[in-house]
């Protein structure tokens, strides 16, 4: 079995949500296909969207809400 | 009572500017910091820093607890604000008071009415500053928001009352438009402002930015010229000149005399700045907003006055009158500001944080940077991206943009993209030359001739 791992293209501030009120994207145990968004990082000030960039059967996030990142961290991994 | 000690709430380049003045007047000086900042340049140059929380500006900066714990724990006389964070906060204005210390800027009163869009409406047509067309004071239903538009016409903004610099704003065309974006409107600025009132305002097409400096004691009241800020993007300032070279003289009189009626009107106390709209056409000029605070910009109205605002603010907060008349306030040159920040102007002004290697700040009459930076400098990504300021100042504003050119090819910024390579094209550009721009000119021109100098050259900077 592979994993995956998808990592900060940027550091910044990494958000599970779209906005405070909203569901998660995703949560562990999600399948996730290439596109999917699965976060959200703001550097300064400016929002940008993280895709899976990976199909898999199951994410598990290593990374809370609003937690700092720096680029290259690994946010999650990915069940192929 | 005089100010002996200070604690700068803010960061970057305006924490190291508030360090500097205070250094100036002899003034003992505490820096607080988020732990992503403990080697920021203001920490390094203050007498003493706190970390006052996690990176993130609402457990930080934004945080009023964790700020005047700090203040109370360095034993300061005062506190300043800067700009942004809680600067036009008038809870933090009224907390820093509460805990028996000084608020370098305007009564907490006095941030409240200001930032209140509506209120400061009604306050600029009480001092007789004209205000732009639109709705009376609130709107609060859709059949209100129709009677303002019958005043003011399409098309029409829907503000709002909470909001502020640039933020909670949306345009409709027609009344169509107008059902549709008004209850949005509301439910928005209720959720980012806490606060769902809203107000119409008339677009006026082709208009400048210009603004007036003023300073106050709560007796007497000045201004110190004004500022052309009409090169914007997404309605943030890019280029900031001093004075509104094209303002005819007597316009220029009544838009300051304006600006400071309105600070008579609240019995101003530090310094602010009363923002406009100036139709070249017609010589109207329309009151928008009152900053109850220090901006980005105001070393522009330094050069040109010889005035340090930084210095004037602190000692009107310790209880001195102003140190200048309105007699001795003269306008001399022309001053330049060219905002340098990490984005990458080619490509779609992407944020761009990292360390700073090599750092090279030109010198020479006339010219100064207000920076953060330092060689080997890691920027943190959690701010916003303003690296440093650089103002040129000359005899006329065509010795001042020839100057500022050569100026802007000796700043050397390198790891990180910066806008240096928009502010050279902007420089070098015949509109920008003649004055020939209004609020909207630059996002054309960056689709336009930005977008086909920018590309075959590929820009690293």
């Amino acid at each position: 079995m592979s994993k995956h791992e998808i990592r900060a293209p940027m550091p910044g501030t990494f958000y599970r949500s779209p906005s405070p009120d909203a569901p998660a994207f995703k949560v562990d145990g999600d399948a996730v296909a290439s596109g999917d968004t699965i976060g959200l990082i703001e550097v300064m000030k400016t929002f940008h969207e993280v895709s899976a960039g990976v199909d898999g059967k199951a994410i598990r996030f290593l990374l809370d809400n609003e937690e700092p990142i720096m680029a290259g961290q690994v946010i999650a991994e990915v069940e192929a | 009572m005089t100010i002996r000690s200070l604690l700068v709430a803010n960061r970057g380049e305006i924490a190291v500017r508030i360090v500097k003045a205070a250094k100036a007047l002899g003034i003992r000086t505490v820096q607080v910091h988020s732990a992503a900042d403990a080697d920021m340049l203001a920490v390094r140059l203050a007498d003493e820093a706190v970390d006052i929380g996690p990176p993130a500006a609402k457990k930080s900066y934004l945080n009023i607890e964790a700020v005047i714990a700090a203040a109370r724990a360095a034993g300061v006389d005062a506190v300043h604000p800067g700009y942004g964070f809680l600067s036009e906060n008038a809870d933090f204005a009224d907390a820093v008071e509460a805990a028996g210390l000084i608020f370098i800027g305007p009564k907490g009163d006095a941030i409240r009415l200001l930032g209140d869009k509506v209120a400061a409406r009604e306050v600029a047509a009480r001092a007789g500053v004209p205000t732009v067309p639109g709705s009376a004071g609130r709107v609060s239903s859709i059949d209100e928001a129709r009677d303002g538009v019958a005043q003011a016409g399409f098309p029409i903004m829907i503000k709002a009352a909470a909001g502020g610099g640039g933020r909670g704003i949306r345009i409709a065309a027609d009344m169509a438009d107008l059902d549709r974006h008004f209850p949005q409107a509301s439910s928005e600025a209720l959720a980012a402002f806490g606060d769902g009132g809203l107000y119409l305002e008339k677009v006026i097409g082709k208009a400048r930015h210009v603004e007036v400096q003023i300073l106050g004691d709560g007796k007497n009241f000045i201004h110190c010229f004004e500022r052309e800020c009409s090169l914007q993007r997404r309605r943030q300032k890019v280029w900031e000149e001093a004075p509104s070279f094209l303002l005819p003289a007597d316009v220029r009189e009544k838009l300051c005399a304006s600006a400071v009626a309105l600070a008579r009107e609240v019995k101003y106390s530090g310094a602010g700045t009363v923002e406009y709209l100036y139709d070249e056409d017609s010589r109207e000029f329309y009151f928008i907003e009152v900053n109850t605070r220090i901006q980005v910009e105001h070393p522009v109205t330094e050069m040109v006055t010889g005035i340090d605002l930084v210095q004037e603010m602190i000692r009107v907060a310790g209880g001195a009158p102003l140190s200048v008349r309105q007699e001795d306030v003269a306008l001399r040159g022309h001053a330049i500001e060219c905002r340098i920040n990490a984005e990458d102007p080619a490509r779609g002004f992407m944020p761009a944080p990292g360390t700073v290697r090599r750092l090279v700040v030109p010198e020479g009459e006339g010219i100064r940077f207000d920076t953060m930076l330092y060689e080997g400098y890691t920027i943190p990504p959690f701010y916003d991206s303003l690296l440093g300021k650089l103002v040129v100042w000359a005899e006329t504003r065509d010795a001042c943009l020839d100057r500022l050119r050569s100026a802007l090819r000796g700043l050397v910024i390198d790891g990180v993209a910066t806008t240096v390579p928009l502010h050279l094209a902007l420089a070098a550009d015949d509109s920008v030359r003649r004055g020939d721009f209004h609020t909207r000119f630059l996002e054309g021109w960056l689709d336009e001739v930005f977008a086909r100098q920018a590309q075959p050259k590929a820009e690293v900077a």
